[in-house]
């Protein structure tokens, strides 16, 4: 799933100053799961600058909604018969829910309550971690299951740089070097002649080295 | 607890069983974390941090309670009312109404 982070209510408050009135929108996907702009989220944040805002003598009106996803159309519809009523939307999705409800609502100023970080897995309640960088031509069946795009600081795709010591990359100790990880996996499949082979270089155009990417699929579109 | 803020409270004291002794095992250790958030919340908002607080204690111990109640009563007294009443009474000193405060307890 998409993993974000909140943002400082300062900062939001500072985005919020020219308004009065506005929607806070939660989106019950990714940011639900990983507690960050879901229903309950949009609770919090909007109690929070209620707050903020009478304390410092200028009450905001909030109107809180949660939409079931914010990257799909039939869902921003639902805010199309009173979002012109407020005077903009701070939206608690990812970063596509935000630039989505932006195209759909051109005069309604969207802001971000939430900085986006990554696609990646819960490890334990409230701990998340990065797993796919979406480079767009996945090579898990390569490397034991584990991305040298994403575990690998340095996205090698040759093995481990100078910095791995033991086990670890040179970034940071609490960080695993992913080619050790891949090497271990590989060991334990006794697989390591996949590790061996030569391969071509990776072409980098499916990642953001082509430019913002589409998929069309004649099969689903209308 | 942030609602009780909005509904005029000048504090909060959230009661959580006495920890390693919780029928949800860690519900009060997880308790205390998202009270630590709230006072984080209400001191970004302005409110203060000081006016939320959790203490633990066991379904037994009445006499315990009204010593942290009125432990609290003290000191929202001395913090006088929160920025939000002051700014809905326009009064300089006392603890206004908290018509919900009696909501915000909470069992873990």
């Amino acid at each position: 799933m998409i993993i974000g982070n909140a943002k400082p209510l300062e900062e939001i408050l500072e985005m919020l100053e020219p308004f009065d009135k506005i929607i806070v929108a939660g989106c019950n996907g990714c940011v639900t799961v990983c507690r960050v702009g879901g229903q309950k989220e949009v609770e919090i944040t909007a109690s929070a600058l209620r707050l903020a805002r009478e304390s410092a003598g200028r009450p905001i009106e909030i109107r809180e909604e949660t939409l079931e996803r914010q990257c799909d159309p039939e869902y921003l519809e639902q805010l199309r018969p009173f979002v012109e009523d407020y005077q903009a939307v701070l939206s608690l999705a990812c970063g596509a829910g935000v630039q989505f409800m932006a195209e759909k609502y051109q005069s309604t100023p969207l802001l971000p309550g939430i900085n986006t970080d990554f696609i990646g897995v819960t490890e334990r309640q409230g701990e998340w971690s990065e797993r796919c960088q979406a480079c767009g031509d996945c090579v898990l069946h390569l490397t034991g299951g584990i991305c040298p795009v994403t575990r690998c600081s340095k996205s090698l795709f040759h093995g481990p740089c100078g910095g791995s010591v033991d086990g670890h990359c040179e970034i940071d100790k609490s960080v695993a070097c992913g080619w050790q990880l891949i090497i271990d996996r590989l060991k334990a499949l006794d697989r390591l002649d996949m590790y061996e082979k030569l391969r071509p270089m990776k072409d980098w155009r499916t990642s953001r080295d082509g430019g913002p990417r589409r998929i069309i699929r004649e099969d689903l579109t209308q | 607890m942030l609602k009780a803020f909005e509904n005029g409270a000048d504090g909060v004291m959230v009661i959580g069983c006495m920890e390693g002794e919780c029928h949800f095992q860690t519900g009060n250790l997880r308790a205390r974390k998202r009270v630590e958030r709230v006072a984080d919340l209400l001191e970004q908002a302005g409110i203060g941090k000081e006016r939320v607080r959790m203490v633990n204690l066991s379904a037994g111990e009445a006499t315990k309670f009204v010593a942290f109640a009125n432990e609290m009563v003290e000191h929202l007294t001395e913090l006088g009312p929160s920025p939000i009443n002051l700014i809905r009474n326009k009064q300089p000193a006392g603890i206004a109404p908290a018509s919900h405060a009696e909501d915000s307890g909470e069992k873990a």
